[in-house]
């Protein structure tokens, strides 16, 4: 191990970087050393590692190109008791023991489980500031003055931006005194609050933003107790300033993927923020002023800069004497047509170009082991972008800038293309005070202190293909435009000559763009690129793909925040919940309900189970925890004329005390919901609804109620949690009860059919008992308070041991149903089924209006040959129709053909020692006796078509 | 996600409401006296304009009130907000357009 004053790519002194803080780290296998405040890739540059595995499918070297979120190549894996996948050197910190596996474009999900803690914030702001550079802080620090509420997100750990990175001063100070001021006065404000590590990732309506902290990931893999790991922060605010900066791009030229080729302004970074030579001897190729400012760098900080190549003929004069001050000589009018080397960069071959980009003159080759690009700055405008706000393509700065914005948002500095550090003070300074304005907190714009840099640089001349030396662009495979996605010169002509014109086909066609990075750097280049294969006049011509977010790669980890596991979703249970888990019950989800499903004895599966459970209902007793079912109060003068308006058939004259079936439709005439309704008083009915369907069904009356029929005196109030029910079923049924509720005459002449009684149960409990029957046998549902819902179920249970009360879940409810031919909403139907569709005609008032009535006159509704629920038997008694099989008309049609219909509901019949099926069969009620047939990959299964009531068609049972 | 300001709560976030579709679609006052094709406009047609639309809103985890916006569909931008009040039956209902 080498010491880290050692390293190779180490300077002696400067950065923001902590000597006495060795920190080791591994990578690709091998052991390193960096320094606090290095990040994995200043640490790997450190150490003379190029810092990133071949590419995805040319398997070329490659290495760093950048220093931030833009990175193309440089992804890891980031190990740890649930390692980390497409992590990027340039961002991920470097930590103690930190242990990373290069990554070529594919990282692994860790299937172990994820221990650490994400959580979420939800904030409203009066204005939020994105970007704690220059620009970004002096908008935070006049809109703070105001007193408004302001966050400022910064996805760096300090605040600066490229003050971190350039050697600039603010009131005859160095840059970053300015911002310890800034960040001290900001911290000082009651109602500021400062985000760091934190990316702006999306941004949505209404100045909606996600922000994602990352809270301990610089301090290792492992879970810090009481901390999350990272934060999801939901901002709402008033007003937005995006300071997002610049990303500068690459150049598009011959070899432009070698390690050791590096965009000048990460170069910069490398060596003023983290004291890292990334070359010895570097050629600073560039189309603007920036890159001179890395060329005097490499200088100062001891690397020899052979050349600095200009693709303007005539830069300005200043810069250039600058250079050649220190040694370096300026090509002009020129720019870098080839590299050399294998594993990295050992040389580049200069040329001059003449105005329309060809070369002209001879090729010069220098040696070199480090290329500092840059072809021009793209504004970061993503967030801009996903706001709404347009873009138009700047001339003069070559580059796609914020023009009209659709949100109360204004962009400024850099990221609105204001590249000198005066402009970007004013432009912040302004816009913060304006914001907080905006927002409602008048304030003055602070006065911009004296600070160091040239007025704003000189116009660019960017040069989107630089010529190969030999051959077309059809031709120029090593001319990379996507460094991730591997795509170059020639695959972008490949697509256009393929026709391609529109950006957004071309970036499919190539995948241009579409990596993790989603061409943060290249984005503008390959559109630069498209612009000269169409032969547009300029970029702007061709514009942007469509930017969406999130900006960064974020982990399904912290979308799901403490949503995942139990706190997924909300779990309801029953009164009676504990006695199911008590004995056993295999649970199913209806809705968020848990329900019983069935009560396996020892031995037993599934189907032994509900035979069992199906044949104890028929033949002795059995009770089922019926609670779940929705409830829902209907009170007031005008409910029973409200319920004649929203169920198909009467309610206003149900006698009180009775309860009735009813079947609700959609204006369409399509079966919505059905239950039993009960009229307790003149003005109280309880309606019950599926279980599923119990929310529904409660928005569907408020909703006619508030906005159609106001003038109906009506209240509904859900009651589902408030009542217990329990459901005894079978011919044993009437004796349980009657031990049950001693008071209660219970016979058939008292106690008819769809009635209800209130009484006193043995316990003392009041309870209200309702004669109704979803299996056909006899039965009596016992609805008590909820919190006496466990007890009186035990003493039904109790009551009922005598006679082998058997618990059966809803697997054997619906196989009971199903016997007597009663659908389910949901499962038999799919909202295209009418009641007479069902066979229900009985259930449709002829004498009063009802939502839907007027659908059942339309045509398509009139049909004959509708699709008709039907019983089905297998021709062969054994077998099992799957629920969802298609049925067709002939054992040996040829596909494709119109299928005839569909099973809905399939079982085996304790009581009728067979299986059985419900189905949807066009015009199936034309069909009893008829076979119909599901071809199935096992082979065809034939069915019977029948009347869909299989078990006691008479309706005898439910008085036995 | 929008921030709505529902009339009775004031502004919450989207998640808390349930869409309604385009408002002042009345429910008719006599469906069987129209012809088919008129039912199946109610039923099936609706307007979908590029600018301001009136639309209903209720705020289905909050006091669960049903409302009319008019949101313009390009920028989401809420021009107006018009609770569904009460009314006798023989009055206009109150009406808010784009």
């Amino acid at each position: 191990m080498t010491t880290p004053h050692r390293l190779p790519g180490r300077l002696p002194s400067g950065g923001r970087v902590d000597r006495s803080a060795p920190l080791r780290f591994s990578y690709d296998g091998v052991q390193y050393t960096g320094l606090r405040g290095d990040t994995l890739a200043s640490a790997l540059l450190a150490n003379g590692v190029p810092g990133a595995a071949p590419s995805l499918h040319r398997r070329r070297p490659r290495g760093i190109a950048t220093a931030g979120v833009e990175e193309p190549n440089a992804l890891v894996q980031l190990d740890g008791p649930c390692s980390e996948p497409m992590q990027l050197a340039t961002t991920v910190e470097l930590y103690d023991g930190l242990t990373a596996t290069s990554l070529s474009g594919l990282g692994r999900l860790d299937p172990a489980p994820d221990g650490s803690g994400y959580d979420k914030m939800h904030v409203h702001t009066d204005v939020l500031v994105v970007g704690g550079g220059p620009a970004g802080l002096a908008a935070a620090l006049a809109a703070g003055r105001s007193g408004a509420r302001v966050v400022l997100v910064d996805d760096q750990p300090e605040l600066g931006g490229s003050l971190l990175c350039d050697r600039e001063e603010i009131d005859g100070a160095p840059g970053l005194d300015w911002v310890h001021a800034v960040r001290t006065e900001l911290s000082a404000q009651p109602d500021t609050r400062i985000l760091s590590r934190s990316t702006a990732t999306g941004y949505y309506d209404h100045n909606y933003l996600l922000v994602a902290e990352r809270r301990t990931d610089h301090l290792g893999p492992h879970p810090v107790p009481g901390v999350s790991r990272q934060r999801l922060w939901h901002l709402r605010a008033r007003r937005v300033v995006l300071a997002t900066g610049s990303h500068e791009r690459p150049i598009v030229f011959a070899g432009n993927d070698l390690p050791g080729v590096m965009s000048a302004a990460a170069v910069r970074s490398y060596v003023n923020r983290y004291a890292v030579l990334p070359g010895r001897r570097a050629v600073v190729l560039t189309t603007n002023d920036h890159a001179y400012a890395t060329a005097l760098a490499l200088v100062a900080a001891g690397a020899e800069v052979p050349a600095l190549v200009d693709t303007r003929p005539e830069p300005p004069t200043g810069l250039v004497e600058a250079a050649r001050r220190a040694g370096i000589e300026v090509r002009c009018g020129s720019a870098v047509v080839g590299t050399r080397g294998d594993a990295r960069i050992t040389a580049v071959r200069i040329a001059a170009l003449d105005a329309d980009d060809a070369i002209t003159g001879p090729v010069r080759e220098l040696p070199c082991d480090l290329l500092a690009v840059s072809g021009g700055w793209s504004p970061a405008v993503q967030l801009w972008s996903q706001s709404q706000g347009t873009l138009r393509y700047d001339e003069a700065l070559a580059a796609f800038v914020p023009d009209r914005a659709a949100q109360q948002v204004d962009s400024v500095g850099a990221a609105r293309g204001v590249l000198d550090l005066g402009g970007c003070l004013d432009d912040g300074f302004a816009a913060g005070a304006r914001a907080a304005d905006l927002a409602g907190f008048p304030v003055s714009v602070p006065a911009t202190p004296p600070h160091s840099g040239e007025a704003p640089p000189s116009r660019p001349r960017p040069v989107w293909i630089v010529p190969g030396e030999e051959g077309e662009p059809g031709d120029w495979q090593e001319h990379f435009v996507d460094l991730q996605r591997d795509a170059t010169v020639a695959d972008v002509q490949r697509a256009v000559r393929a026709g391609m014109r529109s950006v957004e086909h071309i970036k499919r066609y190539t995948t241009i763009g579409t990596a993790h990075d989603q061409g943060k750097a290249s984005g503008v280049a390959s559109t630069g690129v498209i612009a000269r294969l169409l032969g547009a006049r300029s970029p702007g011509e061709v514009g942007t793909t469509t930017f969406r977010g999130p900006y960064v790669p974020l982990s399904f980890a912290l979308l799901a925040g403490r949503e995942r596991g139990r706190l997924f979703d909300p779990v309801r249970t029953t009164a009676i919940h504990p006695w199911h888990v008590e004995h056993g019950a295999r649970f199913e989800n209806v809705g968020q309900w848990k329900r019983p499903r069935y009560y396996p004895q020892p031995g037993e599966d599934l189907e032994a189970a509900v035979l069992r459970e199906c044949r104890a209902a028929r033949e002795g007793v059995a009770v089922m925890d019926a609670s779940t079912l929705g409830k829902i109060d209907v009170i007031g003068p005008d409910a029973g004329a409200f319920l004649n308006r929203v169920y198909t058939n009467g309610f206003a004259r149900l006698a009180v005390g009775s309860a009735r079936y009813g079947v609700m439709c959609r204006p369409d005439g399509m079966v919505f919901d059905d239950g039993v309704t009960l009229r307790l008083a003149e003005g109280h009915y309880i309606m019950t609804t599926t279980t599923g369907n119990a929310a529904a069904v409660l928005d569907w009356l408020e909703e006619w109620l508030q906005t159609e029929w106001p003038e109906l005196r009506v209240r509904v109030t859900s009651v589902t949690e408030q009542w217990a029910t329990v459901a005894v079923v079978g011919p044993g049924s009437r004796a349980v009860v009657t031990a049950l509720a001693p008071d209660l005459d219970v016979s058939n002449d008292a106690f008819p059919f769809m009635t209800a009684r209130e009484t006193r149960l043995a316990s003392g409990v009041p309870a209200r008992i309702c004669r109704i029957s979803f299996s056909g046998e006899l039965a009596f549902e016992i609805n008590v308070a909820s919190w006496y819902g466990l007890a009186t179920w035990e003493s039904v249970v109790r009551a009922g041991a005598p006679y082998g009360i058997t618990p059966y879940g809803t697997e054997a409810m619906h196989v009971l149903r199903a016997e007597k031919g009663y659908p389910i909403v949901g499962q038999d139907t799919d909202g295209t089924v009418t009641p007479q569709d069902l066979g229900m005609e009985w259930v449709v008032s002829k004498q009063k209006d009802f939502l839907g009535r007027r659908s059942f006159r339309r045509p398509d509704t009139a049909r004959g040959d509708r699709r008709q629920l039907v019983g089905l038997l297998p021709v062969d008694p054994a077998v099992l129709l799957p629920e969802g099989a298609q049925l067709v008309a002939s054992a040996d049609v040829a596909a494709p053909t119109r299928a005839l219909g569909h099973v809905t509901s399939s079982y085996r019949s304790a009581a009728l020692g067979r299986t059985f099926a419900l189905a949807l069969v066009a015009g199936g009620r034309e069909r009893l006796g008829e076979t119909v047939y599901a071809p199935l990959p096992g082979g065809v299964i034939a069915a019977t078509v029948t009347d869909s009531v299989l078990y006691d068609p008479k309706g005898t049972r439910r008085d036995a | 996600m929008l921030l709505i300001a529902c009339p009775w709560c004031g502004e919450r976030e989207e998640l808390e409401f349930h869409y309604g579709g385009q408002a002042h679609v009345p429910y008719p006052a006599d469906p069987s006296a129209l012809s088919d094709a008129e039912w199946g406009e109610y039923l099936f047609v609706r307007d979908n304009p590029k600018g301001p639309f009136a639309e209903r809103w209720s705020h289905a985890a909050g006091c669960r009130r049903w409302f009319d916006v008019v949101r313009h569909t390009v920028t989401h931008e809420i021009l107006a907000v018009q609770g569904v009040r009460p009314v006798a039956a023989d009055q206009p209902r109150p009406v808010i357009t784009p």
